[in-house]
C-alpha cells in the first residue's frame, strides 16, 4: 500500500469507524477520527504535490477488479499536475471544515454521523480526482452527490431540509443520465475507460459522424456534450442549477465544503481532465462557454436581490462556477481550475464566515435583520472582508488574478471569446455589488434584529475563528502563484499545467492586456463603489429603485420562476403519472392482479378439484375402476396394434 | 354333452345368485343368497376334480364366514335397512364401467395363450386321492407358507377379540 | 369338454359383479360380501386353470386364499363392528370424516 492510496483509504477508514462505532465509543470526540484522517491525507497530498511540482508523473493501477480480454477495470491513480492541484483543494478545504464543524456542530444529536458523512465525501471526492479510468470517476461522482444527500438532508426530521437534499439528488440524476450516455459511448466508440487508452485514441474519431434522429450528428461533439450534461447538473448550471439554493438547507460547513469548494467543481474538474476530447470539438466548447457565460449572468441577477446570507452566497457560487467553465470553454482550461482553486480558499471562506454570523445571530439568516456585526465579531468580519475582495477582483488578491487570467484569455477566443468576455465583466461587476451589499449590510450600520438577538452577538470560539483566518490568508495569498507576466510575475500555475491542460494561444498585444485588466478592476470599483451608495450612505435608493422596477424585481426575487416552471413542466406531470398511471394501474391492477389474481385463481381451482375428495369411500373406488379401465384399454391398443 | 349342460346351469346360476346378492335390500337375504352360491361354486370345484377344495368351501366358506356375518348383521341390528335406499347416487355410472371392464376382458380372453402342462394329469390324482395329493404337496413344498397361514389365523383371532370388545 | 375359457370368462364375470356390487352398495356389511365374491371368482379361476394345466399349484393357491379370506372376514367384521359402535352409521355416505 503506497503512500498514494492512503490518501483515499484514510477518510473511508475514519468513516467507517464513526458510522459504526461513533455513537457508542467516541460520541462528543468523533471529530477526532475524523480531522486526523482527513489532517493526514493533507500531509500526503502536500507531499505529492511537490513531488509533481519537481516533475512526478504517475498513472498506475493499484487493484485490477475486472480484466476481460481488452476490458479492463481497475481502482488506478493518475497523479498530474492538475490532480496535485485538485488534491490540495479538497484536503485543505477539508480539513479547515473538519475543524470548524467540531465548533459548530457541538452539540448536535447527530455528531458522529456528521463526521462520518464527512469523512465519506472525502473519500468520494479524492477517489473521483484521482482516478485514471471513466468508472472510478464516475463512481467518485455518484458517491459525492450521494454524501450531498446525506450532508445535505442531514437534519431530515425538517421537511425543508429532507425536500432539498431529495431535489439535489434528482437534478443531478438528469444530468448523470447524459454523463452515463457520455462514458458508453466512450466505451462503444473507443474501447477503453482507461483515460491513457482514451486521449491516445480520441483523434481517431475526428470527423465520424453518428446518426441521431436523422440527422447527422458529429461524435465528438456529441460525446462531449453528453459528457458536459453531467457538469451541468454536477456543477449547477443553467438549466439544472435549481438544486443549489436549495441545498443551503444543510448546515454551513456542508455548505462550504460541497457546494463552495469541491463537489460543485467537480464538473469543472471532468471537463478539464478531458481537455484532450473537448478541444477536437468547436460546437461544444462554444456550448460549455456559452452556458458558463449565461449561468454566471443569471444567477449574479439573481444574488442581488436575495436577503438570506447563503443564498446570496450559494447563487455567487454559480455564477463563479459559470465563470469556470467560460473559462474551459474558450480553451483556457488551466485558467478555468486556477480560479477554481481560488474560488475554493475564498468561497469556503465566505461560507464559513456566514455560519460564524448565523452562530451568533442564533440562526438568522436574513441580512437585513442584521447590522453592525463588525464590532461584536472583529475577526469574522476582517476574513469576510478580504474574502468579498478576493471576490470582487480587487488587484493583490487571489481572485483578481484568476479572474483576470479568464477575462484576457476570453478577449482572446475568437468572437464567442468576445462576447462571453463582455458579459464575464459585466458579471464581475454585478459580482462586486453584491458581495459588497452583504457587508455593509450585515457588518455596518446599526443593528436591525431587536434587542433580544444583539444581547447574543458574540465571536465565534476559536475552532471556528482559526479556520477563517487560514482560509483568509489563502484567499489573499493564493492567487500569487499566477502573477500573469504583465505584472512582473511568471505565470507558474499556467506553466505547471501546461503538459496537461494545454495553453490556449494568445495574439494579443501587452497593450490589450493591460486595457482588459483595467475595465475589468474598473468595473469591480464601480461595483463596490455602488453597493456603499446603495447601502451605505443613501439607504433609501433601494427601496425607490424596487419600486420603479417593481417587475424586474419581482422576477429577480422569485429566481426567474425557473423552479416554477420545473415544478409545471415536470414534476406535476410525474406526480399524475405516478399517481394515476403507476399506482391505479401498474401497481393496482397489473401487479396486485398478478399477485392477488394467481393465488385465487389457484384458490378457486383447489376449490374445484377438492370435491373429488368427498370422504366417500367408494366414489374414490369408483376413480379407481375408471383408472383400471383406462389402463386396460392402454394396454390393449398399444399391444395388440 | 352332459357336462357342458351341467356346467351352463352352474353358470348361469352363479351369475344370478351374484346379481341377486348385490342388489338385494334385505342383507340377510342377501347373505342366504350368498350361502345358495358358495354351494354352486362348490359343485364347480368338484366338476374340476378338487374334491378337497370343495369340502373345504363348504366348510369354511358356508360354514365359518357366513354364519360370522349372520351373527354381525343379527348383532347390528339393521331393522331400517329395508326402508333406506340401497344403492348410492352413481350407481349407474359404477354399472356402466363395471360392463366395459368386462367387455374388455372378454376380448382380450380370445388371445390367450395356454402355458405349459405340469405332471399332475387327472389319472396321477385319481390313483392317490384328491386330498392325500393336496396334503402331500402342501407338507412338503409348501410347508412354509402353510405355518405362516396359520400365523395369519392366529394374529385374526387376537386382532377380532381386541376390535370387538367392549370397553367397560 | 367345457373349455377353459369359459371358465375365466364365468371368473370374470362374478369378479366385475363383485366389483361393481362393491361400487353401488351403501351398506357397508354388503360391501365386505361382494368381496368375499371377489375372492371366490379369483378362486374359480384359479382351480380351473389348476384343472387345465394339470398343476396342483392352483389348488394349493386356493386353499392359502380361503384361509386368509377367513381372517380378512373376521377382522373386518371386528372393525365394521368398532365402526358402528362409534359412529352409529353403518351406510358409507353418512360415515365422511375423510372429506377435504
Amino acid at each position: 500500500m503506497d503512500k498514494y492510496t492512503l490518501i483515499p483509504i484514510l477518510p473511508l477508514a475514519a468513516f467507517v469507524i464513526n458510522i459504526l462505532v461513533g455513537k457508542q465509543l467516541f460520541k462528543e470526540r468523533a471529530h477526532w477520527v475524523s480531522t486526523l484522517a482527513v489532517f493526514g491525507s493533507f500531509l500526503i497530498a502536500v507531499i505529492t504535490f511537490f513531488e509533481v511540482v519537481n516533475g512526478k508523473n504517475l498513472n498506475y493501477d493499484a487493484y485490477t477488479w475486472v480484466l476481460s480480454g481488452s476490458f479492463k477495470v481497475s481502482i488506478g491513480f493518475l497523479i498530474d499536475p492538475l490532480t496535485a492541484i485538485m488534491l490540495i483543494v479538497v484536503t485543505t478545504v477539508s480539513l479547515l471544515v473538519h475543524i470548524y464543524s467540531s465548533g459548530y456542530m457541538h452539540g448536535d444529536p447527530g455528531y458522529y454521523r456528521f463526521f462520518s458523512y464527512l469523512s465519506l465525501f472525502t473519500f468520494s471526492m479524492l477517489m473521483l480526482v484521482m482516478g485514471n479510468n471513466l468508472l472510478q470517476l464516475y463512481f467518485g461522482w455518484e458517491a459525492v452527490g450521494l454524501c450531498s444527500y446525506f450532508l445535505i438532508g442531514f437534519w431530515y426530521e425538517k421537511k425543508s431540509a429532507a425536500d432539498a437534499g431529495k431535489k439535489a439528488f434528482i437534478v443531478n440524476r438528469f444530468g448523470d443520465f447524459g454523463f452515463g450516455l457520455g462514458v458508453i459511448m466512450i466505451f462503444l466508440f473507443l474501447g477503453s475507460i482507461q483515460y491513457s487508452d482514451i486521449f491516445a485514441k480520441v483523434g481517431s474519431l475526428q470527423g465520424q459522424t453518428i446518426s441521431l434522429l436523422g440527422y447527422d450528428v458529429d461524435l465528438i461533439t456529441l460525446i462531449a456534450l453528453l459528457l458536459f450534461c453531467g457538469a451541468v447538473g454536477k456543477s449547477a448550471q443553467l438549466p439544472l442549477h435549481v438544486w443549489l439554493p436549495d441545498a443551503m438547507e444543510g448546515p454551513t460547513p456542508v455548505s462550504a465544503l460541497i457546494h463552495a469548494a469541491t463537489m460543485v467543481t467537480a464538473g469543472v474538474f471532468m471537463v478539464a481532465r478531458f481537455s484532450p476530447l473537448f478541444n477536437l470539438s468547436s460546437t461544444a466548447m462554444a456550448v460549455v462557454a456559452i452556458t458558463g457565460a449565461l449561468t454566471s449572468l443569471f444567477a449574479a441577477t439573481i444574488a442581488l436581490v436575495q436577503n438570506d446570507i447563503k443564498r446570496i452566497i450559494a447563487y455567487s457560487t454559480c455564477s463563479q462556477l459559470g465563470y469556470m467553465f467560460l473559462a474551459c470553454g474558450v480553451g483556457a482550461y488551466g485558467a478555468g481550475i486556477f480560479h477554481l482553486y481560488t474560488h475554493a480558499f475564498f468561497k469556503a471562506l465566505l461560507f464559513l464566515g456566514a455560519g460564524s454570523v448565523m452562530h451568533a445571530m442564533s440562526g438568522e439568516l436574513d441580512i437585513q435583520k442584521m447590522g453592525g456585526l463588525r464590532k461584536h465579531m472583529p475577526i469574522t468580519f476582517w476574513t469576510f472582508f478580504f474574502a468579498s475582495l478576493s471576490i470582487a477582483g480587487i488587484p493583490g488578491l487571489a481572485g483578481f488574478f484568476s479572474k483576470d487570467e479568464i477575462l484576457w484569455l476570453a478577449y482572446n477566443g475568437g468572437p464567442i471569446g468576445k462576447t462571453v468576455w463582455i458579459i464575464g465583466t459585466i458579471v464581475a461587476g454585478l459580482t462586486a455589488f453584491y458581495s459588497f451589499r452583504i457587508i455593509w449590510l450585515a457588518f455596518f450600520g446599526s443593528f436591525r434584529g431587536g434587542h433580544e438577538l444583539e444581547h447574543h452577538l458574540h465571536e465565534s470560539p476559536s475552532s471556528m475563528t482559526v479556520p477563517l483566518i487560514i482560509l483568509g490568508a489563502g484567499a489573499i495569498s493564493a492567487g500569487w502563484i499566477g502573477i500573469s507576466p504583465l505584472l512582473g510575475g511568471n505565470n507558474w500555475i499556467a506553466h505547471f499545467f501546461e503538459p496537461v491542460l494545454g495553453h490556449p494561444h494568445v495574439h494579443g498585444s501587452h497593450s490589450k492586456e493591460w486595457l482588459v485588466m483595467g475595465i475589468s478592476v474598473t468595473v469591480a470599483g464601480v461595483g463596490i463603489l455602488t453597493s456603499m451608495l446603495f447601502y451605505l450612505w443613501m439607504p433609501g435608493i433601494p427601496q425607490s429603485l424596487s419600486v420603479k422596477f417593481g417587475a424586474i424585481h419581482k422576477v429577480l426575487w422569485n429566481k426567474y420562476y425557473v423552479d416554477e416552471l420545473y415544478d409545471f413542466i415536470i414534476v406535476r406531470p410525474v406526480k399524475w403519472a405516478a399517481v394515476n398511471i403507476l399506482v391505479a394501474v401498474t401497481d393496482g391492477k397489473i401487479i396486485e392482479g398478478i399477485v392477488n389474481g394467481i393465488p385465487s385463481r389457484i384458490a378457486a381451482f383447489g376449490e374445484h378439484i377438492r370435491k373429488v375428495q368427498s370422504g366417500n369411500l367408494q366414489h374414490y373406488a369408483i376413480g379407481m375402476c375408471v383408472g383400471f379401465f383406462a389402463i386396460l384399454t392402454l394396454i390393449m391398443i398399444i399391444f395388440t396394434k | 354333452m352332459l357336462p357342458v349342460i351341467f356346467f351352463i346351469y352352474f353358470a348361469i346360476a352363479t351369475t344370478t345368485l351374484s346379481i341377486l346378492v348385490i342388489t338385494r335390500k334385505n342383507p340377510i337375504h342377501s347373505v342366504l343368497f350368498m350361502l345358495a352360491l358358495f354351494f354352486h361354486i362348490a359343485a364347480l370345484y368338484l366338476f374340476l376334480n378338487a374334491e378337497f377344495l370343495a369340502a373345504v368351501q363348504v366348510i369354511l366358506y358356508a360354514g365359518a364366514i357366513l354364519v360370522l356375518f349372520l351373527f354381525v348383521i343379527t348383532m347390528l341390528n339393521l331393522k331400517m335397512e329395508v326402508f333406506t335406499e340401497p344403492f348410492i347416487g352413481e350407481w349407474p355410472l359404477s354399472v356402466s364401467i363395471g360392463v366395459s371392464i368386462l367387455l374388455l376382458i372378454f376380448l382380450s380372453i380370445r388371445d390367450f395363450l395356454k402355458g405349459p402342462l405340469g405332471p399332475y394329469t387327472i389319472d396321477v390324482i385319481q390313483q392317490e386321492t384328491n386330498t392325500k395329493i393336496v396334503g402331500k404337496v402342501l407338507y412338503t413344498e409348501y410347508l412354509f407358507p402353510f405355518e405362516i397361514a396359520s400365523i395369519i389365523l392366529l394374529i385374526a383371532i387376537v386382532g377380532a377379540m381386541v376390535l370387538a370388545k367392549k370397553k367397560n | 369338454m367345457v373349455p377353459l375359457e369359459w371358465y375365466i370368462g364365468l371368473s370374470t364375470i362374478i369378479f366385475m359383479v363383485g366389483v361393481v356390487g362393491f361400487m353401488i352398495r351403501r351398506n357397508l356389511i354388503i360391501m365386505l360380501v361382494c368381496v368375499e365374491l371377489m375372492l371366490n371368482a379369483v378362486n374359480i379361476s384359479l382351480v380351473a386353470f389348476s384343472h387345465y394345466l394339470q398343476d396342483l399349484r392352483g389348488q394349493v393357491f386356493v386353499f392359502f386364499i380361503i384361509t386368509v379370506a377367513a381372517a380378512e372376514a373376521a377382522i373386518g367384521l371386528a372393525i365394521l363392528v368398532t365402526l358402528v359402535r362409534n359412529k352409529g352409521a353403518v351406510h358409507t355416505d353418512e360415515i365422511t370424516d375423510m372429506k377435504g
